[in-house]
């Protein structure tokens, strides 16, 4: 196992009777995940392809013995999903639902910061362990397992640097993908302290975007905690300032949170900055020696 | 003067208050005259005061209020101001009474005839401020007001910081200025209290702000209910951002919002929808505000090569990559997620709209939008809406192989790339002509 998923996952699907909800399921199902319970308020009792589904998360914990969940429901009732499976003892949320308003996960973060539960996400695409477990709706077929690990605020850009990883026939412990809302469960300096720890991975491929200070903030943490090579690639290098870029929280504000700020910042950790998308693997490449 | 810092569980240093500044799902703004209008509701006190849409009603208004009015315009941009008016064919509109002054943004009135003639003046004319854009915007409501007997001004707002995960309130005695500058210069002159979400509004925070900018006596009781208020405000309406500047101690020693900002998350905006009402399309960039009614994120820019990508990290670095091959992009636009046929054909015409485009970049790679759907989408909206210039098709991910047969199938001229680079090296180059 490399970091927070695995062979020993056992998933529980909150929204597994929705159309995106039983799609990625079965894609999971396929891909070598555990996926041992459903749950739809109202329709416990039933199956998706022989996975029971439960009315309750706590139901489910109980009867499946699932310690991580998996959310795809509307973003309306996401922020109270969030809070049944940690209330239920599920050890790994990853909330893939994207929408929900700021004010809400600003209620579950305080409702988190008591409990031992890891969010990831919302509005992400989920983490996958290669060769062992994937819950998200990334495609799981572009991952090879191998060293190194990718953290990541983006979606689409991370299958793209994976996928370019792969090529050059470099696998990945864990890829997780921690969202591109303002608040987030889990953040880089949670991933790089994993990824530091985590034997199996020894390159750490790190994808921001503008806005916030959070690459910033990582900068700092593997200048003072980190002593794997770090490779990075910051999106909206031509972004215009004051425009919301797609995420809520990719916002230039102020002449703060530009790209070439947070690059100048990475490279000065000692952090091996990518100039373009196109370059992300061959850096890593290149970081590793190879 | 000096502040007691209230970081009561915030350790950041002030610098990065910059940073945290209008974050949040904040794309939803409304008008001065409806943010007041909201924050009255809440009982934060504000100046008396009514909308004007022509010369007339603002005269009414003004003899009503007992004729020494403040005529307000109402557009989406700061600096109104300082801002100066132009009229439809570009010349400078003078100050009435003075004509050597261009007319600003917000003025004095004397009485309800001055008023009327201020109104004339802005109605229907082009204010420029140093946050609209050299274009201006067309000012179609004034906000008629009573003159105040203004004592000092202060800086109030309460944001959504990402670091604390809670609201915070920033406070200023230096009210009335651009808070981005005196954040700049003297951060010793901005006071932040966060509010712990798990418990709310307590009236400590309020006192520390009122007795931190130098109220005394029964104004600190005034500005502790304002806040209290403007908290209530803010949460029940979830804002990302509701700002007084300047909140203003009257002569006779009252605390009040003399402006008012507020932005809403729009994702909340479901459960809000008086707020939803209160959008002005005439505000927005209209291929912005059409793209938005089939749930494209598209935002113009002003290059010539037009994207469509799936996903907001991707389609930026998509624009990066043009640059970089000295290309410019013509726009940003997220497909989003389940990208639908009618979709994509939205997003063509959007695309296609703008008459710089000279090729079109189509980036997808596929996770939870599936290879397939997107190229049956690419071929069927190709052929409804007449594509005439080159586009570049770089598709990877789930069923990818049944995407690109798809594409190849069509009988259209796509051209298909392998990875982004060659993706945009051929769009520059298609969009050069060569």
């Amino acid at each position: 196992m490399a970091v927070l998923v695995g062979n020993d996952t056992r998933l529980v699907v909150q929204g597994l009777t929705g159309r995106e909800g039983t799609f990625h399921t079965r894609q999971a199902v396929a891909y070598g995940t555990q996926v041992v319970a459903g749950v739809t308020p109202g329709k416990g009792g039933q199956e998706v392809d022989g996975i029971p589904v439960f009315d309750t998360v706590d139901r489910a914990v109980r009867e499946t013995g699932a310690n991580a969940s998996v959310i795809f429901v509307p973003p309306p009732f996401a922020a109270d999903a969030i809070m049944e499976a940690a209330e239920a003892g599920v050890a790994v949320v990853v909330c893939i639902s994207e929408g929900i308003p700021t004010l809400d996960m600003v209620r579950v973060w305080s409702f988190l910061e008591a409990r031992p539960t890891r969010l990831i996400g919302p509005n992400c695409p989920g983490i996958i362990t290669p060769g062992e477990c994937k819950i998200g709706i990334m495609p799981g077929h572009i991952h090879i397992p191998g060293p190194a690990g990718v953290v990541s605020r983006s979606g689409t850009l991370t299958y793209e640097a994976v996928d370019q990883l792969t090529h050059l026939g470099i696998g990945q412990s864990t890829c997780i993908g921690i969202g591109g809302d303002p608040i987030v469960g889990t953040n880089f300096i949670d991933m790089l302290e994993l990824f530091q720890a985590d034997p199996a991975t020894e390159v750490v491929v790190m994808i921001g975007e503008i806005g916030g200070t959070a690459e910033e903030e990582a900068a700092e943490y593997v200048k003072a905690h980190v002593t794997k090579p770090v490779v990075s690639f910051i999106a909206g290098q031509t972004a215009p300032p004051g425009r919301r870029m797609g995420h809520a929280g990719a916002i230039i504000a102020g002449g703060k949170g530009t790209a070439a700020e947070k690059m100048k910042a990475l490279g000065e950790a000692g952090i091996h900055v990518a100039e373009t998308p196109a370059e992300i693997g061959e850096t890593v490449k290149r970081a590793l020696g190879r | 003067m000096e502040f007691a810092w209230g970081l009561s569980y915030n350790p950041r240093p002030v610098p990065n208050l910059l940073a945290v500044f209008p974050t949040g799902g904040s794309v939803v703004k409304i008008h001065e005259y409806q943010a007041k209008a909201i924050l009255k509701r809440f009982g934060v006190p504000v100046p008396e005061g009514d909308v004007a849409h022509s010369p007339d009603e603002a005269r009414a208004i003004a003899e009503k209020l007992g004729g020494r009015v403040v005529v307000k315009s109402q557009i989406h941009a700061g600096g109104r101001g300082k801002g100066t008016f132009r009229d439809k064919s570009g010349q400078t509109v003078p100050r009435p009474g003075d004509g050597d002054r261009p007319l600003g943004g917000v003025i004095l009135a004397d009485d309800a005839a001055a008023a009327e003639v201020l109104a004339r003046g802005m109605l229907g004319n082009v204010l420029v401020t140093r946050q609209s854009g050299p274009e201006g915007r067309e000012v179609r409501h004034l906000l008629i007001e009573e003159g105040m007997d203004i004592a000092s001004e202060f800086y109030l707002a309460l944001i959504l910081d990402r670091a604390t995960r809670s609201p915070v309130f920033i406070a200023s005695a230096e009210g009335g200025t651009e808070i981005e500058e005196v954040a700049a210069e003297r951060p010793d002159a901005i006071l932040r209290v966060a509010v712990d979400p798990r418990v709310g509004f307590s009236p400590w925070i309020g006192r520390r702000i009122a007795f931190g900018l130098g109220l005394e006596g029964k104004q600190v009781s005034a500005a502790v209910k304002l806040t209290a208020a403007l908290y209530r405000a803010f949460m029940e309406t979830d804002a990302s951002l509701a700002e007084i500047n300047p909140m203003v101690l009257t002569g006779d020693g009252r605390v009040l919002a003399l402006d008012a900002k507020m932005n809403f998350d729009d994702n909340a905006l479901y459960r809000h929808p008086d707020i939803k009402e209160l959008r002005d399309l005439g505000e927005e960039d209209p291929l912005e505000v059409e793209a938005s009614k089939y749930g494209l994120n598209y935002i113009k820019l002003d290059g010539n090569v037009g994207c469509m990508v799936n996903g907001a990290g991707l389609a930026m670095s998509t624009m990066d990559i043009i640059k970089h091959h000295g290309g410019s992009p013509a726009n940003f636009l997220d497909a989003g997620g389940g990208a639908t046929t009618e979709m994509i054909t939205a997003a063509f015409r959007i695309l296609l709209s703008d008459d710089n485009v000279k090729a079109v970049l189509i980036n997808i790679f596929g996770g939870i939008m599936r290879c397939d759907v997107v190229a049956e989408g690419v071929v069927a909206a190709a052929k409804a809406v007449g594509i005439e210039v080159p586009v570049v098709i770089r598709l990877e991910g789930t069923n990818v192989e049944r995407g690109k047969e798809i594409l190849k199938e069509s009988g259209l001229t796509f051209e298909v790339a392998d990875s982004m680079r060659d993706a945009a090296e051929k769009v520059v180059a298609a969009a050069e002509g060569r």
